[in-house]
């Protein structure tokens, strides 16, 4: 195993998602500050590195990669051996796994990281919610979420009894909006309520919450 | 011998496409059922059994029923390793994570922008809608950036995860396609010598060519 180094910051939520995967393989890593109201992501050397100019970027030896989703798949299979299995050796298993990652990256993400965005970020940033946004995305998240409640009547997780990286992927936006009005979205539905609060109890992803206060 | 596998969809749509041209280059039999969207057939209960967000694709092969263009594909690579294009989805580690990486990057960033785009360009003219100027507008600027980087890329390596044709690449190919046919859309990717080197060389492949003649293309 090279020296891991995560380029980013605790509170970026991609960053949060490669942070979670790393401490739930229990691998060592580095993290290395990038100053984002300086722009640092935005000219070399980091550009190198993402040339999309967004955090996190990974290293692992030699290894240079991009696009949290793709760092945490690569880590998953790289270290399988190592700490929590987030992905399943069985063919027809990681095809769910992989099923429920794409449902994340596109079905629930895009509406998460806007209300994140709205109730959360803007918050540090001192600027005003855009109420008709909130409400639009709070109707597309609630419906992403029916379709979850059902899955979770039937799973534990969502790609079967085990925990992956199909859940995993969640938790950084789901942190951010249950600490904000759209919690209810959550609460409201019992299965999708209980899971929450079971990936989120993890001790891997205390440990990421822990980065945060540090910083 | 295995039974052909199912695709559930439209040939037209994209994400029908993107999985239809993976079984191509896999060279993988399969069975193309129709899933009729103007009468809302992806809405209705049966279809929702094995696509629960009522979208197409859906897919079955002997043993499992799974949705998601990108789950579908990564899936028929791994299943069909050692036939047709089998560096499709890179044969080590190292390439299978860079290849990942551009399929994150086609999903997050090219996506979004291409997706809207297609739809105002491609399908709301069909579809008798009025089409949206300031989306238009926005989209275009946001896929403008995503192929300055992608343009930059393609200086370095003659395909977006290395020197070989990968899932990465055909993920691009059924909004691509839409676009580079679409009267406003074209520019964006001929004003860019590599992307232009780049597009000329995926869409010249057999098994796209044969994605396109499935279809019966929008009017644009």
């Amino acid at each position: 195993m090279g020296v891991v180094k995560v380029h980013g910051i605790p509170l970026s939520t991609a960053a949060m998602r490669v942070m979670a995967c790393l401490y739930e393989k229990e691998l060592e890593f580095e993290l290395v500050p990038v100053d984002l109201r300086a722009g640092e992501h935005k000219k070399e050397p980091f550009i190198s590195l993402n040339p999309f100019g967004q955090v996190p970027a990974f290293e692992d030896g030699d290894l240079k990669l991009f696009e949290s989703r793709a760092i945490t798949q690569y880590i998953a299979h790289q270290y399988a051996g190592n700490g929590t299995p987030l992905v399943c050796p069985d063919p027809k298993k990681m095809a769910v796994v992989s099923v429920w990652m794409e449902v994340e990256g596109h079905q629930y993400d895009p509406a998460a990281s806007k209300l994140t965005y709205e109730l959360a970020i803007k918050k540090f940033l001192n600027a005003t919610a855009d109420n008709a946004v909130v409400e639009e995305y709070e109707a597309k998240l609630a419906k992403v979420l029916d379709v979850y409640e059902a899955r979770l009547a039937c799973c534990k997780y969502l790609a079967g009894d085990c925990f992956t990286l199909a859940d995993l992927h969640h938790l950084p936006t789901m942190q951010y909006l249950m600490g904000t009005q759209a919690k209810k979205l959550f609460d409201s539905r019992p299965h999708v309520s209980a899971w929450c609060a079971d990936i989120m109890g993890r001790p891997a992803w205390s440990k990421v919450l822990a980065m945060q206060n540090k910083a | 011998m295995a039974a052909p596998v199912k695709v559930y969809g439209p040939p037209i749509s994209t994400a029908v496409s993107r999985v239809l041209a993976c079984l191509l280059e896999k060279e993988v039999d399969f069975q193309l059922r129709n899933v009729n969207m103007s009468r809302g057939e992806h809405k209705k209960p049966d279809f929702l059994k094995i696509q629960p967000f009522g979208q197409v694709p859906a897919f079955e092969d002997e043993s499992i029923s799974l949705f998601e263009s990108r789950a579908i594909s990564r899936y028929v690579c791994e299943k069909y390793a050692n036939q047709g294009n089998k560096g499709l989805y890179g044969t080590t580690p190292l390439e299978k994570a860079s290849i990942d990486q551009w399929l994150e990057a086609e999903g997050q960033s090219f996506n979004p922008p291409s997706s809207s785009l297609v739809f105002q360009l491609a399908f709301a003219p069909r579809m008798k809608l009025k089409q949206d100027e300031q989306l238009i507008r926005q989209s275009k600027d946001k896929l403008a950036k995503v192929l300055d980087i992608y343009d930059s890329r393609l200086g370095q390596t003659q395909f977006l995860a290395g020197e070989d044709f990968t899932l990465a690449d055909l993920s691009h190919l059924p909004n691509t396609q839409y676009l580079m046919n679409a009267t406003d859309g074209k520019e964006l990717f001929t004003s860019r010598s590599n992307v232009a080197r780049w597009w000329a060389e995926i869409s010249s492949r057999d098994s796209w060519k044969k994605v396109v003649d499935m279809r019966k293309p929008p009017s644009s």
